[in-house]
């Protein structure tokens, strides 16, 4: 993982850590959990929330971090929080107050907003963006020379934009040096105007070709000189076939410690106060994705959907990647999804008749009333079909973006040649996805697990095994930073008190005429259930969380359940607060097209997974 | 008929509202502390750099790019105008001279014997921000604007379109739960503040468009009106610089809905006096900004001002 700079500490002694404290101080509250050291595991023992304080009146992060921490010590029966303000630490092995060590992760004040660029948007731009995605950033642009601007049209963009940082890639290490430089041209002149004002130098960061360096420092000036903040690092895409992305991303990390965190209103007494760097909320949880994926040899998708924007989290193969969705979400940006899904799409999830117009005037006033939720049973099924519309999108632009590297040539055999396999192709791929992680509102707090559960299956279509889960109170960001310091601890706490596991996916991959058998199933173990599935048939066999069961599905020809067309498949599985989503809906899954069918349909699924009565 | 009640948003009859105006760069403050303004009044200027041209010497010429710097008529911080001749080919033998011209006027900032490229830097562009509100210069934020006070009387709605604008308060209709239609508008609204009750039609925008309305205020609207106006769908409620040629403020929320009574009652009681109007609405992530308002100056009644959305220019 990655090591930023960061004030000096005292190295810390993990035999002897037993309290932990951290905090996710989000845009509107300041989350905080305690770890404790029980026997002989870390477990998640409380948590509390408390107002954000980076906007005015306060102005200082740390009053909300404070009183997070003031209740998490009132529920804990432990005083943490000095009557100054400060955090309490503790002095010995019996001391009745104090934590050991302070961590935190911020997205207040909108995260890391950044402008990215590179000389050919689907190679160094491509790359450029993803180092930014993955330290953590929302990417405000991306430039690149073929992104179909004229010049003066990009540089009038850079200057509307008012970024924290940008990151410049380009050109492969002893390539062409007078494309990035073009770029960088472009940039210099526009001279974006930081998010924090004037006195502020907008921190560049170089990771392009490192022949360019001394033209691209000419450009931007000595530090400061021109009004910029440059730093070069190694380039993140020295050859075609290759990608370096660590360099980048832990510049940004620092930069984002150094220059923004610092500008934000109190940081710098939570930078004092906190024994690791903080990190930006969503590095923290693509830290804790990869980690629990490399240890398990897994290949995982945590997908977070909020009010503004929907992130996507995904491992495949041990590359790691994250898009930010950023105008699907459920709040802010609900009338976005449905214009962007059309109202057909979302209400095709709908099992009952509903006034458009109502409902078109309805996610209107959820826009303009965010923290509004539904009322009624109906509102509750519209929101939760929107939902899976902004999960189906954000998926979507996640697989379109995780790809293999583009601009790579390929040996290719004889049998390549009819394979047709190119470079970037998408590494995602559904029916090798392991572990599907929700968290967010709507997934997080759906009344019933059923509903989540069904939302997932319904939205990602994984195919073949996949495990279900959700980050029980959103603390993937607390346990990502944790890893940092403590990874043991922070993949204890993941297993035990993060993940809610709500079970399996098995879905057949194919297409067949409703009605024909799709795959049968035979559950033998803790529990014992067997059934036939016909094509456009779910069904649900309730296996709990500490059960274990034997799984054996026999598809027809033409389905896949993980081991080719027609192949039986048979595996062990530990249940879940649902139990197993048997699916034969088939993929990619398609609804019947006249509208009393798929009413029907829909209420079926519903009424057989258990998510209506 | 439904209603909507909306926490945080304010509805005072009489309040102390201080608008903060300030200059997106460093520029001339135009006011002085104690200065009373009107809301047209400009309060500081500045210049902002203008746009940049970037000029492909090198593939215009057809030539390499380290030749372009000896191939220039014209050299750093000159200024040319669009169609002077900034650079020439030697030719062969002195034959075949290709001559490039500017294509734009500006000055020029940079030539890269990398690239090839030259950056033409256009005339500056002058910036004006305006008081706002009628009222008292209470501080002047040296190089960047002016806080302008006044006791007020203000409204505050959950959604604007378009940006800010100051005219006549007029009420349209009678009672607070009436549908603002067209048949609503007359041609005596132009450059007013046109106040419906209960939901407002695309038709009942278009005409008050029509009639030069500065701006329009109601209970609610529909998603389908909306869209009809803006023609697309509005994703996210960040809004002011739409250029529908007039104002649009909503206070409750889309659909059929009540403008609140008392709000009804504060824009009837001050009908006849100048408001000033801003649709910008700032609602996303880790704002707490809300949308329009309608401040009316009490001190004296003679002025109605709607102000900027942003909720911390309001300091009571």
């Amino acid at each position: 993982m990655t090591s930023h700079g960061h004030a000096a500490k005292p190295a810390i002694d993990l035999t002897k850590l037993r309290y932990i404290l951290a905090t996710d101080c989000g845009s509107t509250t300041t989350k905080a959990i305690l770890i404790e050291k029980i026997g002989d595991s870390w477990r998640q023992t409380q948590r509390a929330e408390a107002p954000t304080t980076v906007e005015e009146p306060f102005a200082d992060v740390t009053i909300g971090v404070s009183n997070a921490l003031t209740e998490i010590g009132e529920l804990a029966g432990r005083r943490f929080i000095a009557d100054d303000g400060t955090i309490i630490r503790r002095k010995g092995a019996d001391d009745p107050e104090g934590c050991d060590i302070y961590i935190s992760t911020s997205s207040a004040g909108g995260g890391l907003q950044m402008v990215v660029a590179g000389v050919v948007a689907q190679m160094t731009a491509a790359s450029a963006k993803r180092a930014a995605l993955g330290a953590g950033a929302i990417v405000m642009d991306t430039i690149a020379s073929n992104d179909k601007r004229k010049p003066y049209e990009r540089i009038q963009r850079i200057r509307e934009l008012r970024p924290d940082m940008v990151l410049i890639s380009g050109g492969t290490d002893g390539g062409n040096i007078q494309q990035v430089v073009q770029i960088a041209e472009q940039i210099a002149p526009a001279k974006p105007r930081p998010r924090f004002g004037g006195e502020y130098e907008l921190p560049v960061i170089f990771a392009g070709n490192r022949e360019a360096a001394p033209q691209v420092r000419a450009i931007f000036g000595e530090r400061g000189e021109k009004g910029f903040d440059l730093s070069v690092v190694d380039n993140l895409r020295p050859t075609l076939e290759e990608e370096n992305l660590g360099p980048a991303r832990d510049r940004i990390h620092d930069v984002f410690l150094e220059h923004v965190m610092a500008h934000a209103p109190g940081y710098d007494r939570l930078i004092a106060w906190s024994d690791a760097p903080i990190m930006p909320t969503p590095g923290a949880v693509g830290d804790i994705l990869q980690r629990i994926a490399e240890r398990d040899g897994l290949n995982a998708v945590c997908v977070d959907i909020g009010g503004a924007t929907t992130d996507v989290f995904s491992v495949f193969g041990g590359t790691f990647n994250r898009t930010v969705s950023a105008n699907l979400g459920m709040s802010y940006s609900i009338s976005n999804v449905c214009a962007e899904a059309g109202m057909q799409n979302v209400l095709r999830w709908v099992h009952v008749a509903m006034d458009e117009r109502e409902l078109r005037n309805r996610v209107k006033n959820k826009m303009i009333r965010p923290t509004t939720i539904p009322q009624t049973a109906e509102a509750l099924v519209f929101e939760q079909a929107v939902a899976r519309e902004a999960l189906r999108l954000a998926y979507a632009q996640h697989k379109e973006f995780a790809t293999t590297l583009k601009g790579v040539q390929q040996q290719r055999t004889v049998g390549d040649l009819f394979a047709q396999s190119a470079s970037g192709q998408s590494i995602v791929d559904d029916m090798h996805l392991d572990l599907l992680v929700a968290s967010g509102g709507v997934l997080s707090h759906a009344p019933r697990m059923e509903e989540t559960a069904a939302m997932l299956v319904d939205s990602f279509e994984p195919q073949g095994f996949t495990q279900l889960a959700k980050d029980s109170i959103f603390m993937m960001p607390h346990l990502g930073v944790l890893a940092s310091v403590h990874a043991d601890a922070a993949m204890e706490v993941f297993e035990r008190d993060c993940l809610v596991r709500l079970g399996w996916s098995v879905a057949a991959k194919g297409e067949g005429r409703w009605g024909k058998r799709c795959f049968s199933y035979r559950v033998s173990g803790a529990v014992t259930a067997s059934g036939e599935l016909a094509c456009g048939d779910v069904a649900l066999v309730r296996v709990g969380p500490e059960q274990e069961v034997e799984v054996h599905v026999e598809p027809a020809g033409g389905f896949d359940l993980g081991n080719g067309p027609g192949k039986s498949v048979t595996r062990r599985v530990k249940g879940g607060t649902v139990g197993i989503l048997f699916d034969a809906r088939g993929r990619p899954l398609a609804l019947p097209e006249n509208e009393a069918d798929r009413r029907a349909a829909v209420a079926r699924w519903a009424k057989a997974w258990g998510v209506l009565k | 008929m439904a209603k909507a009640y909306t926490p945080g948003l304010k509805v005072s009859s009489r309040t102390v509202f201080r608008a903060r105006r300030q200059l997106p760069v460093t520029g001339d403050v135009l006011v002085t502390a104690g200065q009373r303004v009107e809301a047209r009044d400009t309060v500081a200027r500045t210049f902002i750099e203008g746009d940049v041209t970037p000029v492909p010497l090198a593939s215009l010429l057809s030539v390499p790019a380290s030749d372009v710097p000896g191939l220039l008529l014209v050299k750093l911080g000159d200024r040319v105008a669009a169609g002077d001749v900034i650079a020439r080919t030697k030719g062969i033998f002195g034959f075949g001279k290709k001559e490039l011209t500017s294509p734009a006027a500006g000055t020029v900032e940079s030539v890269s014997a990398t690239t090839g490229q030259m950056m033409l830097r256009g005339e500056p562009i002058p910036v004006e921000v305006k008081a706002y509100v009628a009222g008292t210069v209470i501080d002047v934020l040296p190089g960047e604007g002016a806080v302008v006070e006044t006791d007020a009387v203000f409204v505050q709605g959950i959604l604007g379109i378009g940006g800010e604008t100051v005219g006549t308060l007029r009420m349209a209709v009678t009672e607070p739960s009436m549908r603002l239609e067209a048949k609503h508008v007359t041609s005596a609204m132009k450059g007013c503040i046109v106040v419906g009750g209960a939901r407002i039609t695309a038709e009942a925008v278009r005409a008050a468009r029509d009639a030069g309305a500065a701006a329009i205020v109601s209970g609610g609207i529909d998603d389908a009106d909306l869209r009809d106006i803006l023609g697309y769908d509005l994703g996210v409620a960040i809004t002011g610089t739409e250029k529908i040629g007039i104002t649009i403020i909503i206070t409750e929320g889309f659909g059929d809905i009540a403008m609140a009574a008392r709000t009804f009652a504060i824009l009837k009681e001050y009908e006849g006096r100048e408001a000033s109007v801003n649709g910008a609405a700032v609602l996303g992530s880790g704002s707490k900004a809300r949308v329009l308002e309608v401040v009316l100056e009490a001190d004296g009644g003679r002025r109605v001002t709607v102000p900027r959305a942003n909720i911390e220019l309001i300091e009571t």
